[in-house]
């Protein structure tokens, strides 16, 4: 048993902030920065903007004040978390930092959520960031460095996302959570992604039906984070060898972001991926009232990747329920 | 499902790179850059009276100095996407590798930062290319023997 089922959490607001590439892409969002340094000096100093930008909007629209928010819990995808604990050391919250590369947003849900259980806090923030070029910088090469890149590789999506969550009633109620399991399928590709995370994703899927009795169409909608265009013909392929299910309700974050036309290859990746399409696409439109929520996260260390070793993964899942 | 059959999913679902393609681009705008350095060794020897030698120092280091700025400018990652090996191959694509690693450390300091860490990617280059000249040296001179 992996799952949990929560009796009184909701997602109460969020802030969120984009880059160039996301701002031209299919969403519209309303906050966005037009280049990579925004008058910053390193590109790292503008992930810590980006994620202070949301957090204070974030507080601001809720009228709170720092000492009002009872914990917060976040991480992003530079070594040591460095935006997420650069960003808090300047604010006065309790703060868990977490790591699953690009699950950490839906790891972070669930932890503040079961926080939110135990009565002690009175409400959480969830919060993450990414930065295309500070992580092409830790896991690939130089950012002026022109490595050629296939069509199969992912484009870190640049942006970041608070998530107020309490016990207060909204619309949005976190249901129940599944925690995934760390899954390995020999791929060594760096570059294929969606082909490190499809499994990891798919077992966290079916460990969640499993847990708490239910068919894959209980689910209006289940979102998973970064799979890419090949992640996503992946999963698809994968259900139905594996398990003879036909993945009807399926849509993958990663490839909602970005149009044919940017040069992202695969799509997009990266901790925000998902909750941008999810509160400023799915949540927007109205449509589904189940959803559940797969953060994929590739736990790939570039140490490992170079003494020739797999790329393990793995997939956190989180069930709404939104009321009309 | 065992890791076998997943590859078999993996390898379905991947897209093909358009080698050939990518090839002969390479091979075209790599012939071009080829013709064009010439013409730049003719017009130093002709202007300048250079030896051959002479001209051939002088014309790549107008090519490295090129790669650089161009890549400080930060446009030399977008000609790459067009002309793919082409560039990356000669001699500009080993500037190329300095220059960009160097620009990313630059906030880093001086020793820790650009000193460390400019050859990253370069430093195999002259490692193996000292290597396989030292090698390359000793079979001529067991030839000429």
């Amino acid at each position: 048993m992996s799952s949990i089922l929560f009796k009184n959490v909701y997602l109460n607001d969020e802030a969120t902030i984009v880059g160039p590439y996301e701002k031209n892409g299919q969403i519209s969002f309303n906050n966005y920065l037009s280049d990579f340094y925004d008058n910053e000096k390193t590109f790292e100093d503008m992930e810590i903007k980006m994620q202070r930008n949301v957090l204070d909007n974030l507080l601001f629209k809720n009228n709170m004040h720092p000492e009002d928010v009872g914990i917060i819990v976040g991480g992003d995808l530079m070594n040591q978390i460095t935006a997420t604990s650069y960003n808090l050391r300047d604010y006065d919250i309790p703060f868990l930092g977490i790591y699953s590369a690009c699950a950490s947003f839906v790891e972070s849900v669930i932890v503040a959520s079961n926080l939110l259980e135990t009565k002690f806090f009175r409400s959480a923030v969830a919060i993450t960031s990414s930065h295309n070029l500070t992580s092409e910088k830790q896991f690939r090469f130089p950012v002026e460095y022109g490595a050629l890149k296939p069509k199969r590789s992912t484009f870190t999506a640049t942006g970041a996302v608070a998530t107020l969550l309490s016990n207060k009633e909204s619309k949005i109620k976190v249901e129940s959570a599944t925690i995934g399991k760390v899954v390995d399928f020999g791929i060594k590709d760096t570059f294929n992604m969606g082909a490190v995370m499809a499994p990891a994703a798919a077992k966290t899927i079916l460990n969640h039906l499993q847990d708490l009795k239910r068919n894959i169409n209980y689910y209006d909608l289940i979102l998973t984070g970064d799979l890419g265009k090949v992640g996503t013909a992946i999963l698809s392929d994968f259900f139905e060898q594996n398990n003879k299910i036909k993945l009807r309700n399926h849509l993958d974050a990663g490839t909602q972001i970005y149009t044919n036309e940017q040069e992202t290859f695969a799509g997009a990746s990266g901790p925000v991926a998902l909750p941008l399409v999810l509160f400023n696409k799915i949540l927007k439109q109205k449509k589904y009232k189940k959803i559940l929520v797969v953060g994929t996260g590739s736990l790939h260390s570039p140490v490992m990747c170079n003494q020739k070793h797999t790329i393990p993964a793995i997939a956190h899942a989180i069930s709404l329920e939104v009321r009309p | 499902m065992n890791k076998e059959q997943y590859g078999k999913i993996v390898k379905k679902n991947t897209p093909k790179e358009d080698r050939f393609l990518n090839a002969l681009k390479a091979f075209i705008f790599g012939g071009l850059f080829g013709v064009l350095a010439e013409l730049i060794m003719q017009f130093l020897r002709r202007l300048f009276n250079l030896t051959v030698l002479d001209a051939t120092v002088w014309m790549m280091i107008i090519f490295i100095f090129f790669a650089c700025l161009l890549t400080a400018l930060g446009v030399f990652d977008k000609i790459t996407t067009f002309l793919k090996a082409a560039i990356i191959i000669p001699i500009t694509g080993f500037a190329h590798s300095v220059t960009s690693a160097a620009l990313d450390y630059k906030q880093d300091g001086l020793i820790q930062g650009v000193g460390s860490n400019c050859f990253k990617m370069a430093g195999s280059v002259i490692l193996y290319g000292v290597i396989s000249a030292f090698i390359l040296v000793i079979i001529g001179v067991i030839i000429n023997v």
